[in-house]
């Protein structure tokens, strides 16, 4: 467990439940570090964000402790608790004008008519709205709307930010756009983050460390890097970027390594991660851009694995081959757009290579795909 | 490059569009023509003959044509004297009217304006018919046997007809198209006496050689003095504001019923404010207003916390109370408020709780019921659902995050509640309000049963008007500036608050 003395935010043992049966979040333990950008990813029923609620101070922990600059916060009002939030919905004071939504956190804390203008004009500078601060919200777009609500909840300059979806109901490029704004903000301002999202992508861009949730326990909590190159079990591989998975049973173990029988009766190497015993069913890991198809561009040390192609699916920069080996139908191999890349037809037979180190084996547990939306 | 103009098969573009255009708008006018026309019927129609009535006053020149014209030129002062030719105009009308039973109408007609006239007209119509007519028509037909019927009068009076028995003419002509308007006129109808009268009058006073001729036959018969024989029957007639009143109400549209509403009267020049002991429209306007605002601050005061608990409870509990809360309506309006009478009369349900309880004595009891506290309590009561229901549909779609917003940025629950939540759900009370305001400005039968005297309402009068004393033209200003109260109130709220910034939901 992460130290618990000296983590800014430090969740500690917390237990959530709304109806005294089912336990939304169970057993959480957290420490965020003062300045750090952390993401909470997962399904929606995840906990997540029941999480970042008990955190604002909307929801009170069944059981455990939360606490903020060393300090238990779970009997202080949220309006006590000085964190800025940012809602999924913006909840941006319709009635009122840009102006005064912003300096609304200001006025509360009863700050001089001068100091609200100076802060406020600083804040629209910051984002990049200053002449809409007449407006309302209702006559702004989504982005924009954005925009202020980020700036609203930094406008008292808050040491910890809360963002619970933000960027939910922007398109794609708007989105990635405000992706980094939200990124180069934090930098320059040097405040906490946690940021609540099912996008992974989102996640995987913004975050010093992602904490991934699944049935109200954190699965894995690393860095985005490790947490899709080294993921800790099934879940977290197939909810952290595109994946293939490959059943077989455990036959030997050979120091880091494991020897897995595929259910097609061919047997390769996978880094163990966790398995224990022979015998034991495993699900094996294999990122689409770490299988290899064409037999010129094998690295020393390939193991082999035989398939077939089902489809092969034109992308423009990249090409995806859709294989059926063993029983799984869906292993996709991502390749670059290059001349040399052979353009495979239905019904081929083909070889895939692949590292040993880039397979892993892991649990053997299955999620459904809806889980993964 | 294609020419719109001519596209599509030669006819030009602009009309095709025209053409399936118009086809819509007369689909869509079938969709929603049988309401219109309902609402015409039931609604639009009644409301202008309302307007209409509230200022037409056609009855007194058309029964008393003759008295209302020769009235026109006089100016008629406290000092001034009923002329003699005046009677006789009188005399005219009135036989005519008495024999069809119209001068009572007048008489109740004016009698709004002047009390005492209805029984002055009443007496009149009967007494007239002694006048002595009868000796001239024994005189006349004396002389001309044929004239005891219409036809032979009819024939009589073509055959003379150059001119000189024109009133006569006039007379008989009005009072054949009364009888038959009045459904009085059958074959076997004789001639009334007071033709006769004209008839000799005619003779009198021409100076043809018909009338030459006829004179002798009536210079031997007494003259009748219409003026005297009408003081006889009542003094009044020579008082002038009698006359005055015939005078001012002669006019076919009058604003007399709006100044009637208003507290004032028409007088001699131009309109003048009542006696204290004749005012009451104004002191009922003023109560159903103040009595409606408070009805509606009392709606929102008692709505409001109980919409805000609706909208915050989970789905299907809130449906569970909003139909507690549309519970009332489940009953007949009669039975709620005759309920209310049970609760709060002086031996009622809350008067012997409030006594057995030890709060007030048994000589003290209070006074709940038949004034303006009882119509104030039942009809909060009744009218609370359409304050709860818009104010509940507009709190539905405030999204819980707004307060959440304001708490997370340091507003205490109280300031979050009063400048985020309040000013969003502003719409909401204000269609409440208007709804209950509205609703409650025009009601009329919970102030009847329990307003007694003190907690009636503008409406209360209107329909005592339309079925007790038969005023309809009273009842209809009455009503006419009730719908003017309730626009212009509209337009100042919409001035002030915005009417688009009323929702229903």
């Amino acid at each position: 467990m992460p130290g618990q003395d000296n983590g800014f935010v430090v969740f500690s043992g917390v237990q959530k439940s709304y109806d005294g049966k089912i336990l939304v979040v169970k057993d959480l333990n957290l420490s965020i570090a003062k300045g750090e950008f952390l993401t909470m990813l997962g399904p929606s029923g995840s906990g997540k964000t029941t999480c970042l609620m008990m955190l604002a101070g909307f929801e009170t922990a069944t059981q455990g402790e939360i606490l903020l600059g060393g300090k238990p916060i779970n009997n202080i009002p949220p309006h006590k608790r000085e964190i800025g939030m940012v809602f999924q919905n913006y909840a941006l004071f319709p009635h009122m004008t840009v102006a005064e939504n912003l300096a609304f956190p200001l006025q509360v804390r009863s700050m001089s008519k001068v100091e609200q203008e100076e802060k406020v004009n600083h804040i629209l500078d910051m984002v990049q709205m200053s002449s809409f601060g007449n407006r309302r919200p209702g006559q702004l777009s989504g982005g924009q709307q954005q925009r202020i609500a980020l700036a609203r909840a930094l406008v008292f300059e808050p040491e910890l930010v809360l963002m619970d979806e933000p960027l939910g109901a922007l398109d794609k490029q708007l989105r990635e756009h405000m992706q980094f704004e939200i990124k180069h903000l934090h930098e320059r301002l040097g405040i906490t983050v946690v940021y609540v999202t099912h996008d992974q992508t989102e996640a995987l861009t913004m975050s010093d460390r992602v904490a991934v949730f699944n049935d109200g326990i954190i699965q894995q909590l690393d860095a985005p890097d490790t947490l899709y190159e080294a993921p800790n079990n099934s879940f977290v591989a197939q909810f952290i970027g595109e994946n293939n998975t490959l059943a077989g049973t455990i036959e030997a173990f050979e120091g880091d390594f494991t020897k897995v029988r595929l259910d097609n009766d061919q047997v390769i190497s996978a880094k163990a991660v966790n398995v224990s015993e022979v015998g034991e069913k495993t699900l094996i890991s294999i990122r689409p851009e770490r299988a290899e198809t064409e037999e010129g561009r094998f690295p020393p040390g390939t193991q082999l694995i035989s398939g077939e192609v089902m489809e092969f699916i034109y992308m423009g920069d990249v090409f995806r081959t859709r294989i059926k080996v063993g029983n799984n139908e869906n292993f996709i191999v991502k390749s670059r757009n290059s001349p040399a890349q052979t353009r495979f037809q239905p019904g081929e037979k083909v070889t895939l290579g692949c590292l040993k180190e880039d397979c892993r084996a892991l649990d053997y547990h299955t999620v459904a795909h809806e889980d993964l939306t | 490059m294609v020419d719109v103009s001519t596209f599509a098969g030669g006819t030009p573009l602009h009309r095709k569009v025209q053409r399936s255009l118009r086809l819509q708008k007369l689909r869509a006018l079938g969709l929603i023509a049988p309401l219109l026309i309902f609402i015409m019927i039931s609604f639009v129609i009644p409301i202008g003959d309302m307007l209409f009535r509230s200022v037409e006053n056609q009855l007194v020149s058309e029964v008393l044509p003759r008295t209302t014209s020769y009235l026109e030129a006089e100016t008629i002062d406290d000092h001034w004297e009923p002329p003699n030719n005046l009677f006789w105009h009188l005399y005219v009308d009135l036989a005519i009217a008495s024999e069809v039973k119209t001068h009572t109408r007048v008489g109740s007609r004016l009698n709004y304006e002047k009390t005492g006239i209805s029984s002055l007209f009443r007496k009149s119509g009967r007494s007239i018919k002694r006048f002595g007519a009868d000796e001239y028509q024994k005189a006349i037909t004396k002389v001309y046997p044929e004239l005891v019927s219409v036809e032979s009068w009819e024939n009589f009076l073509s055959e003379n007809n150059q001119g000189e028995l024109r009133i006569t003419q006039a007379a008989f002509d009005f009072w054949k198209e009364s009888l038959i308007e009045n459904d009085k006129f059958s074959e076997k109808t004789k001639p009334s006496d007071f033709l006769f009268v004209v008839l000799a009058n005619d003779i009198i006073s021409g100076n043809t050689p018909l009338a030459k001729e006829l004179l002798p036959i009536v210079t031997d018969l007494p003259q009748i003095k219409f003026k005297e024989q009408f003081l006889a029957i009542d003094e009044d007639w020579a008082d002038p504001s009698i006359w005055r009143t015939i005078q001012l109400y002669s006019p076919n549209f009058t604003n007399g019923y709006y100044l009637n509403s208003v507290d004032l009267k028409k007088g001699a020049d131009g309109p003048e404010i009542r006696p204290e002991n004749e005012r009451l429209y104004l002191l009922i306007f003023s109560r159903t207003l103040f009595m409606s605002v408070t009805i509606t601050l009392v709606c929102f005061l008692l709505g409001y916390p109980i919409a805000y608990f609706l909208a915050n409870l989970p789905f299907k509990q809130a449906n569970l109370f909003l139909i507690l809360v549309l519970l009332p309506f489940w009953t007949s309006l009669l039975v709620r408020t005759s309920a209310w009478k049970v609760l709060l009369q002086n031996e009622g349900v809350v008067n012997d709780i409030l006594v057995a309880v030890g709060i007030i004595s048994n000589l003290e009891r209070l006074e709940l019921i038949n004034n303006q506290t009882g119509t104030i309590i039942a009809m909060s009561h009744i009218l609370l659902p359409f304050m709860i229901l818009p104010l509940f549909s507009v709190m539905k779609t405030i999204h819980p995050s707004y307060v959440r917003a304001a708490k997370s940025l340091g507003a205490t629950p109280w300031t979050a509640f009063r400048r985020i939540y309040f000013p969003q759900s502003i719409p909401g009370i204000g269609a409440g309000s208007i709804l209950v305001f509205i609703l409650s400005i025009g009601y009329y039968i919970t102030p009847e049963l329990v307003g007694g005297t003190t907690g009636t309402f503008i409406s209360n009068r209107i329909a005592y008007h339309i079925s007790s004393s038969l005023n309809w033209g009273l009842g209809a200003a009455l009503g006419s500036m009730l719908l003017a109260v309730v626009l212009a109130l509209y337009w100042v709220y919409d001035r002030m608050v915005g009417i688009d910034n009323v929702k229903l939901g």
